[in-house]
């Protein structure tokens, strides 16, 4: 068996600057968790399927699970520790929520989402794609169908997200 | 995960020569690839990381196409205004993939490149030619209702998952490489292969060679363009069958059609013998259900994916009653 290989790395986490030796196969959920103690970003599958682990990654939303951290040297990640955003109160509000176990995910998902849905991006389910798109519920259902909930919180996720869009 | 060096290349010369490294394989969004090495089919010695390389931008050609460099994420790809007005398709293809959050990491190269969904690929205990060549295909007479109806070989009845391919063949694409010894260009119908003999070849990529960018020709002036996928549920989930048309409609009839498939083969499915079949037909339902036979003929269904064959042909039709 090969040894681990270690490579440094510096990564800006939630505004805060670590400087740090990793295993090249930590993921950046794993950095996160287990070498930061970052403990809000949650493991679902760990295969890109739940969405549970979704961070900004220099300001865009993606599956922490399947980034290598070596990989993301010198990169900006936001978690939901580090989000001060008025869809967190919106998800109370809502009672958007059963376990909670998705809900960072769903948090920071729908903060990336927000923010590609104001660039203009267009949907799956964008009829006009060259005009930029109105947020209705099936966009939001659409551009939300990385995040999985066990507890089928649904309806309450959709309705916060469209209290803010 | 086996433990594996990772280097990261800022050009394509010091990307080329990290790869031709004993066990090294190139990484981009690493969504596939990373998930792959998790699940212990894939493992790679050395990773060579390509996402810093300078080709992640969309520009057009002086024959008024579009080049995509192989960095270009699947999310700005389908943003990009020239690629949702020109080429509608792909835009749809690409945003009907995975979700958002993988969009934003996946690479035009990465998704080329991809492996087959198989259950039996990704379970390391079972037989698999794709993985462990000649050691038997356990999907021939096993779990295959959404395997290939097209083209598969008793080696191999897989099927390729990308959605964005099958709209980038339907477009006439081609595909620039980079190796060593020079540069090729290879029309994106062809990237892909057959199973044949060798269902561990995926592509005809020679290992050591970097896709560095896709190319769009220009689109015919007055074609429409559309991408209809067809699936178990409706959002984050891979085709059962999938549809990319380029229609251009003169006076009621047929002047240009180009047609793709996702979901039945081994590679994106271009539809010669339906194209051939609607050039010069009118603009019909009828035509078009007649082109769909003519092509579905072809089809050699397993024993449980008989109903694909079906599918194929109406979502076959339904796509291009869109654009009629
Ligand atoms: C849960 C889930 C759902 C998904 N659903 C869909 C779906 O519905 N439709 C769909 O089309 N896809 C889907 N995907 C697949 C996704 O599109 C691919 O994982 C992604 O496109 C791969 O791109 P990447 O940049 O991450 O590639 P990587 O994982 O980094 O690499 C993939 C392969 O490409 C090679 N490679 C990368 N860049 C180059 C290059 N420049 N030159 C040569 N070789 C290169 C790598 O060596 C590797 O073999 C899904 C994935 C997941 C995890
Ligand atoms: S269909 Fe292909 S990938 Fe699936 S088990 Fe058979 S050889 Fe392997
Ligand atoms: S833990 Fe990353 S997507 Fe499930
Ligand atoms: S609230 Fe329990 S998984 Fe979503």
């Amino acid at each position: 068996m090969a040894e681990a290989e270690l490579v440094q790395i510096t990564v800006r986490v939630n505004g805060e600057e670590h400087t740090l030796l990793v295993d090249t196969r930590t993921s950046v959920l794993d950095l996160l968790r287990e070498r930061l103690g970052l403990t809000g970003t949650k493991k679902g599958c760990d295969h890109g399927q739940c969405g549970a682990c979704t961070v900004l990654l220099d300001g865009r939303r993606a599956n922490a699970c399947l980034a290598l951290a070596v990989a993301h040297d010198d990169c900006e990640i936001v978690t939901v520790e580090g989000l001060d955003h008025p869809l967190q109160d919106a998800f109370v509000e809502h009672d958007a929520l059963q376990c909670g176990y998705c809900t960072p995910g769903q948090i920071c998902s729908a903060v990336g989402m927000l923010a590609e849905a104001g660039a203009g991006w267009p949907s799956a389910v964008t009829r006009d794609l060259v005009r930029p798109p109105r947020l209705d519920a099936d966009e939001i259902r659409e551009r939300m169908s990385g995040n999985l909930c066990r507890c089928g919180a649904y309806p309450n996720i959709v309705a916060a997200i469209e209290d803010v869009a | 995960m086996r433990p594996f060096r990772y280097e990261r290349a800022l050009d394509e010369s010091t990307a080329l020569a990290a790869v031709a490294e004993p066990g090294a394989r190139f990484l981009a969004g690493g969504t596939n690839l990373v998930d792959l090495m998790r699940l212990g089919v894939e493992s790679p010695e050395v990773l060579v990381d390509v996402t810093r390389l300078p080709f992640g931008d969309v520009h057009e050609t002086v024959d008024g196409g579009l080049r995509i460099g192989a960095g270009v994420r699947n999310s700005d790809l389908a943003a990009d205004d020239r690629v949702r007005m020109r080429y509608p398709a792909l835009a749809r293809a690409l945003l009907s993939g995975a979700s958002g959050q993988l969009r934003n990491r996946a690479t035009t190269a990465g998704n080329l490149l991809q492996r087959t969904r198989c259950p039996y690929f990704q379970d390391v205990t079972a037989p698999c030619n794709k993985r462990e060549p000649r050691s038997g295909c356990s999907a021939l007479e096993g779990v295959h209702a959404n395997h290939a109806i097209m083209g598969w070989s008793e080696r191999c009845v897989a099927t390729h998952p990308s959605d964005m391919a099958v709209a980038m063949a339907a477009f006439d694409a081609v595909v620039h490489v980079v190796s060593r010894d020079g540069g090729r260009v290879i029309p994106l119908e062809d990237f892909h292969r057959l199973p044949g003999n060798e269902p561990e070849r995926d592509t005809l990529l020679e290992p050591g060679e970097l896709v560095v960018a896709v190319e769009l020709p220009k689109p015919t002036y007055g074609t429409r363009s559309t991408y209809r996928k067809v699936r178990e549920r409706s959002s984050f989930e891979f085709a059962l069958v999938s549809v990319a048309a380029v229609l251009l409609i003169e006076v009621g009839e047929v002047a240009e059609a180009r047609i793709a498939i996702g979901g039945i083969a081994h590679k994106p499915w271009r539809a010669h013998v339906a194209e051939a079949a609607l050039v010069d037909k009118p603009a019909t339902e009828e035509s078009f259900r007649a082109a769909a036979e003519a092509e579905l003929a072809q089809a050699r269904p397993l024993r449980d994916n008989a109903w694909k064959v079906e599918l194929a042909r109406e979502t076959i039709v339904q796509t291009l009653l869109e654009l009629a």
